[in-house]
């Protein structure tokens, strides 16, 4: 309709141009349509080999063809969940403290701090976290935790030997921190300022003021931003593929080795051949169902709060 | 006076609520800072020992003193070369279609779709290209560069839209009021205002592709050999895979050099993101008023 009214207006140029334009914009619908027509295609063999028992099926016996991605799933969830649940509080903490408390010259380093970790690939960490934070955490770190009352845990038990489903997550939690800290600074930002004007004068401390007046306000956004750090915690793959020992097992002890969804691929695929390779690709189906849920309902979250009142009348 | 007391006792926990949260914010961001300026300062540390004139000249080995990462460096260049000609031109257009024409549903649900790509797992991206490229014609380059293209593409996009909606409508109005087409006007008037804002975006793409490793591993294989001359046959490697194939190497000297790699990619890295940092301090949408 729109097409023909141009048409009809004479600017043929235009036209072209638009549908030009719109092709482009199109190509994005075609990628995303591709990233999932392929998973599906590649896995064909996989699924129709095992079934939906393949998602809650624990054995991974190459020797026999028997694959199940429970344990994956397991891995990945366990991992990415222990990351959010240190670097969210944390990465909340930071954002506070940009907005409220530090001063610009502080917010300009920092600034530039967040840029630097941002440059640093996934397989550096990766690096750092096998050759650096494992040793410290198995001289330093693990035998003061198994002294305490907590080592009496079984999620403590076992010896740490270095590369664990602990170091990973402790590795991811620093991944995923600039992410969470910078989002949640974003929409802690964007609260008015009258919001904190108003409570100060009735004579809130400023933590008062913050938890009353702004944590209400920003709230559903530093939701989104833990979720949206639990995305990218779920998806990374280099620095675990490196450092979580990648042996399939549904581990009950952080001190022993596990693998997630897509450190099994990457360290497999290269080996891989016929039915293994359907049963990575499959994998990497689950995967992308699972960071396509948790993203989609963190921008959910996220446009919650664009939603939300502007008045001052919400804590 | 009692009530008075009773006041000041409570006004003295508020305050020291107040005082604690203060402190646990600053320690929160030191418990951050900590560990990164660590992972900074040891990779320094370690690449810098790395660094002598076989690290850049040689070919990486498994054995002895691990060799160079000449190869790495050459493939890392080539396929993030690749990848930019080939989603620069497609992010950029997507993004202003978005912008320009994509206030309807169909725009939104392209915006939904660019913003969902963004959160897939590269190694999700790496298997679409596997199953595109590979399967069909085999580990290269090329496959590699489709990856990485796959992941700039969203990026730009929304960074694109974003700059060209900038862009005053005063701008659009009088170019289109002097006669000029439309398309015209969006190439010759709104992308030049906008381009310090647009090249600002593909330098971050390209940043955060460029240390990409898990797409690589299902595409462009890896190799200690020399890497091959044709981009679209035969495998290639980057600085990142060889940190990845040296780094978990048994031999501490090969190791070694994998740290040099990781210190070269890191700084290649930071120097495209200060570069992004320097073309949009000029302006990011210059002209107007």
């Amino acid at each position: 309709m729109n097409l023909l009214k141009r048409i009809r207006r004479g600017h043929t140029s235009d036209t072209i141009f638009a549908f030009v334009a719109l092709l482009f914009g199109l190509s994005i619908v075609v990628i995303m349509g591709g990233i999932i027509f392929q998973l599906w295609l590649q896995s064909s063999v996989a699924r129709s080999e095992f079934g939906w028992s393949f998602l809650w099926s624990a054995a991974y016996r190459p020797g026999e063809n028997e694959y199940g991605a429970l344990t994956f799933i397991y891995g990945t969830l366990v991992t990415a969940f222990l990351a959010i649940l240190l670097a969210g509080p944390v990465g909340v903490g930071i954002a506070a403290y940009l907005v409220e408390i530090a001063p610009d010259r502080v917010n300009r380093i920092l600034g530039f701090v967040v840029e630097l970790l941002a440059a640093i690939p996934s397989i550096v960490y990766g690096l750092w976290g096998f050759f650096v934070l494992a040793p410290f955490l198995r001289d330093y770190v693990v035998p003061v935790i198994q002294a305490s009352p907590l080592g009496w845990l079984p999620i403590f038990g076992g010896t740490f030997f270095g590369p664990t489903v602990f170091t990973a997550s402790i590795v991811l939690a620093v991944m995923i921190l600039p992410t969470v800290a910078a989002v949640s600074r974003d929409v802690i930002r964007a609260v008015p300022q009258d919001q904190r004007e108003g409570m100060l004068a009735l004579g809130a401390t400023r933590w008062e003021m913050f938890r009353q007046a702004v944590l209400p306000y920003a709230g559903s956004g530093v939701l989104g931003a833990i979720i949206l750090g639990l995305g990218r915690a779920a998806g990374e793959t280099m620095a675990v593929t490196f450092i979580i020992g990648n042996s399939p097992r549904l581990f009950d002890s952080l001190f022993d080795q596990g693998a997630t969804l897509a450190s099994i691929i990457a360290g497999q695929f290269p080996e891989a051949g016929g039915i293994l390779l359907s049963v990575l690709i499959e994998l990497g189906l689950v995967l992308f169902i699972i960071t396509i849920l948790i993203n989609i309902s963190a921008r959910l979250i996220v446009s919650l709060i664009s939603r939300s009142p502007r008045g001052g009348i919400r804590a | 006076m009692s009530s008075l007391s009773g006041t000041s006792a409570f006004y003295r926990r508020r305050k020291l609520v107040d005082r604690l949260m203060t402190v646990l914010a600053y320690a929160c961001t030191a418990a951050a800072i900590i560990p990164l300026t660590w992972i900074v300062i040891y990779v320094i540390y370690r690449g810098l020992g790395a660094w002598d004139l076989a690290f850049f000249t040689e070919l990486p080995q498994l054995f002895g003193d691990g060799g160079g990462v000449r190869s790495g460096i050459v493939g890392t260049l080539v396929i993030v070369g690749l990848a930019t000609l080939m989603g620069v031109p497609v992010g950029i257009m997507a993004g202003i279609y978005l912008a320009e024409y994509g206030d309807n549903r169909l725009g939104g649900v392209i915006r939904f779709m660019a913003d969902t790509l963004t959160g897939v797992p590269s190694i999700v991206v790496g298997l679409f290209a596997f199953g595109v490229v590979v399967v069909n014609f085999g580990y290269s380059a090329f496959a590699g560069a489709v990856a990485l293209a796959v992941l700039m593409v969203p990026i730009i996009t929304r960074t694109t839209e974003e700059i060209i909606r900038l862009v005053p409508d005063s701008i659009r109005e009088a170019s289109l009021g002097l006669g000029v087409s439309r398309w015209k006007t969006i190439m010759r008037v709104v992308v030049p205002t906008a381009l310090s804002g647009i090249v600002t975006g593909v330098l971050l793409a390209v940043a955060r592709v460029a240390g990409e490793t898990a797409p690589l591993i299902l595409t462009i294989f890896g190799t200690n050999f020399p890497i091959s001359s044709n981009v679209f046959s035969g495998p290639s490697t980057t600085l990142s895979l060889q940190i990845f194939q040296l780094g978990g190497a048994p031999s501490p000297q090969v190791v070694e050099v994998a740290w040099g790699a990781a210190l070269l990619l890191v700084l290649m890295v930071l120097g495209i993101s200060l570069m992004a940092r320097l073309v949009f301090r000029g302006q990011s949408v210059s002209g107007g008023r």
